[in-house]
């Protein structure tokens, strides 16, 4: 919004209009409220990750990371997270177009499942994927036979991330992309552009910013996830331990250091996704206010 | 190119938006689809365009039936009601998208795009603001920057769903005729949909009124103001009132008197005299007329309009006097349609 030039309706939005001001007093109040609640839940914790991490010095810290099992936990939870956002991308992205853009039989259903695994405990989760692929189960025996193994695996715990992260793409854009309708996609349709350019030079620029906030949930949510992934993963040390798994079993051997140390890495990648997108927001905050509606 | 719509039947969900629909609409010409809304002039709109399918019947582009081509295919160029330009994209980009997406062979260069693009923004008198965002543009500019896009692609016909629909009502007669200048000056062949009848009436060099599905008239603006063919043309467009006759031995009866109108043609029974409340003569003596006692009076601009109660069956009708007319003093006024026309009882429902 560089633009010298901006029409008085564009303006307006921007300042909240006098007569649903609140007093002073009242503002700080409820900032001092919000503020307050903020630091005692969220930020204290946070900082307590850190300082137990620390509390031996660096040395102790670099040498709980630096460990065979831990490298590997970083290492697989890394992986299923590559693996398991983008699949979630590719899925949110087609099951919000579908719902947005088509009129369809069922589509009440369908967004009722997508809901899912929001309203279903992650251990559950974890559990249906035990029954289905598990050696006692109908598909188990013919798992076996073919030599593929999905429960106690990666495939399993990519299986099961995929699941419980499921929503965040489709649930963030959703409701953007109703809003925004199909006016946009007829004109380029009109204009001689086909399906994929419409997607990519149409589409896609206008909920980009939506998939983004989509995709750092999914990702946070893909990096963190323990109870689904408790329940397929096993726990064996240096092959099926996600961190977070990691973290409980550092922690239960009376490891302080070491599960503070793993917890704070997992913290770090959190806040290297949040720092990221906090840049975005920087970097391309006239673009996003320019392209929220008219 | 000429457009030709051919028993076209429209359905959503077993409901029929168009029944049975033909149109005929010559090449270079400039057509309105005029009708309230639910009329079906939309769902007409988006069948010659290609964002719908019929359920019956053919569309032709000149020779070519086209009711199978997609939208890319008939390259025609659609402005939205609501604009729908890219957000993300500058004017001049939005401009340029049709040519952009092009395949290879046929893309002009990119500084080809951009000289077109300049070359159209001049046309809808918008030069220099290539740069600028379309949030960054009011509602008038932003409804130029569209249809600049939509002739970017040198399309075949040109559609307007509700052009003006969004704009206030300074803009949209600035811009009614600037569109016609356009048009007079490219000579695509432009149908565009209203529901204001005065942007059809003046626009367009013919109107297609709409009801419920159907088209009920297709002239000229004089065809279908000055002779409409139908209760609902008579009633929607323009001024008009109405009164219940009775028709026998092709005279117009108002329950026991003629009122000197003949209508030949017509079979004796139930029917409804319309005609214009200001295209009447009024009369000094009764010799066959309309006579009625003033029950109201309201000077409206230039006018004035006058109520009168029509004999002892309380039908209340309007007719429009010249200011300081002598009529409005009185409390009885006689007078005769010039122009009128009546229809049985049975068409109107």
């Amino acid at each position: 919004m560089a633009d010298p030039e901006l029409y008085p309706a564009d303006i307006h939005h921007e300042h909240a209009s006098l007569a649903v001001t609140e007093r002073p007093l009242a503002r700080a109040a409820l900032m001092l409220l919000a503020f307050g609640f903020l630091a005692i839940f969220l930020l204290l914790p946070l900082v307590v990750v850190f300082e137990q991490a620390f509390s031996r010095g660096i040395g102790a810290f670099l040498g709980a990371i630096n460990e065979h099992d831990t490298i590997a936990a970083i290492k697989l939870t890394l992986l299923v997270a590559v693996i398991s956002v983008p699949l979630n991308l590719v899925f949110g992205v087609a099951a919000a177009w579908a719902i947005a853009k088509f009129e369809f039989k069922g589509k009440a259903f369908l967004i009722t499942l997508i809901d899912l695994p929001f309203s279903v405990s992650p251990v559950i989760s974890g559990l249906v994927y035990v029954l289905l692929f598990g050696a006692s189960s109908l598909l188990g025996p013919w798992l076996k036979l073919h030599g593929i193994v999905i429960l106690f695996a990666v495939p399993g715990i990519v299986l099961a991330t995929v699941f419980v992260t499921f929503p965040f793409v489709a649930r963030e854009l959703i409701p953007l992309m109703q809003e925004q309708g199909t006016g946009d996609e007829e004109a380029a349709l009109s204009l001689g552009a086909n399906g994929w350019q419409t997607f990519w030079h149409v589409t896609l620029p206008n909920i980009k910013w939506g998939l983004l906030y989509g995709v750092l949930l999914c990702n946070a949510r893909a990096m963190g996830e323990f109870g689904a992934v408790s329940v397929v993963s096993g726990h064996i040390r240096g092959l099926t331990n996600t961190m977070p798994l990691h973290v409980e079993i550092l922690y239960n051997e009376y490891n302080a250091v070491g599960a503070f140390a793993v917890a704070s890495v997992l913290a770090g990648l959190a806040l290297v996704t949040l720092v990221l997108k906090t840049l975005l927001e920087l970097r391309y905050g006239a673009e996003i206010a320019a392209t929220r509606g008219h | 190119m000429e457009v030709r719509v051919s028993n076209v039947r429209k359905e959503f969900d077993r409901f029929p938006a168009l029944r049975d629909v033909s149109l005929d609409i010559r090449s270079g010409e400039l057509i309105a689809l005029l009708g309230p809304s639910g009329s079906g002039k939309t769902t007409l709109l988006r069948l010659i365009a290609g964002l719908e399918r019929p359920t019956r019947g053919t569309i032709f582009f000149g020779d070519e039936d086209a009711s199978n081509r997609t939208i890319q295919e008939r390259n025609v160029g659609f402005v939205f009601q609501h604009y729908a330009l890219f957000r993300h994209m500058t004017v001049a980009d939005n401009i340029g998208f049709g040519l952009k997406v092009r395949p290879s062979a046929k893309r002009p260069t990119r500084a080809e795009i951009r000289r077109r693009a300049s070359e159209l923004l001049d046309l809808v008198q918008l030069g220099g603001l290539e740069k600028r965002y379309p949030a960054q543009l009011s509602g008038g500019q932003r409804q130029r920057v569209a249809l600049a896009r939509a002739m970017a692609i040198e399309p075949k016909v040109l559609l307007l769903d509700e052009p003006f629909g969004a704009l206030d009502a300074q803009v949209r007669r600035e811009l009614r005729r600037w569109l016609r200048e356009i048009h007079d000056a490219t000579g695509h062949t432009t149908i565009f949909v209203t529901h204001d009848q005065e942007e059809a009436l003046e626009l367009a060099d013919r109107v297609v009124v709409m009801s419920q599905g159907r088209i009920e008239q297709i002239g000229t603006a004089d065809e279908v103001y000055d002779t409409p063919n139908s209760p609902f043309v008579y009633g929607f467009i323009g001024e008009s009132s109405s009164l219940p006759v009775k028709v026998e031995d092709g005279q117009v009866w108002i329950s026991d008197r003629p009122i000197g109108l003949a209508t030949p043609e017509l079979a004796d029974g139930e029917a409804i005299l319309y005609f214009r409340p200001h295209d009447i003569e009024l009369l000094e003596e009764c010799n066959g007329c309309i006579a009625g006692t003033v029950a109201a009076s309201r000077r409206v601009a230039g006018t004035r309009r006058v109520e009168l109660e029509i004999g002892g069956s309380r039908e209340r009708i309007e007719i429009e006097l010249p200011v300081g007319h002598p009529a409005a003093q009185k409390s009885r006024v006689a007078f005769r349609p010039k122009r009128w026309k009546v229809f049985p009882k049975a068409v109107e429902g």
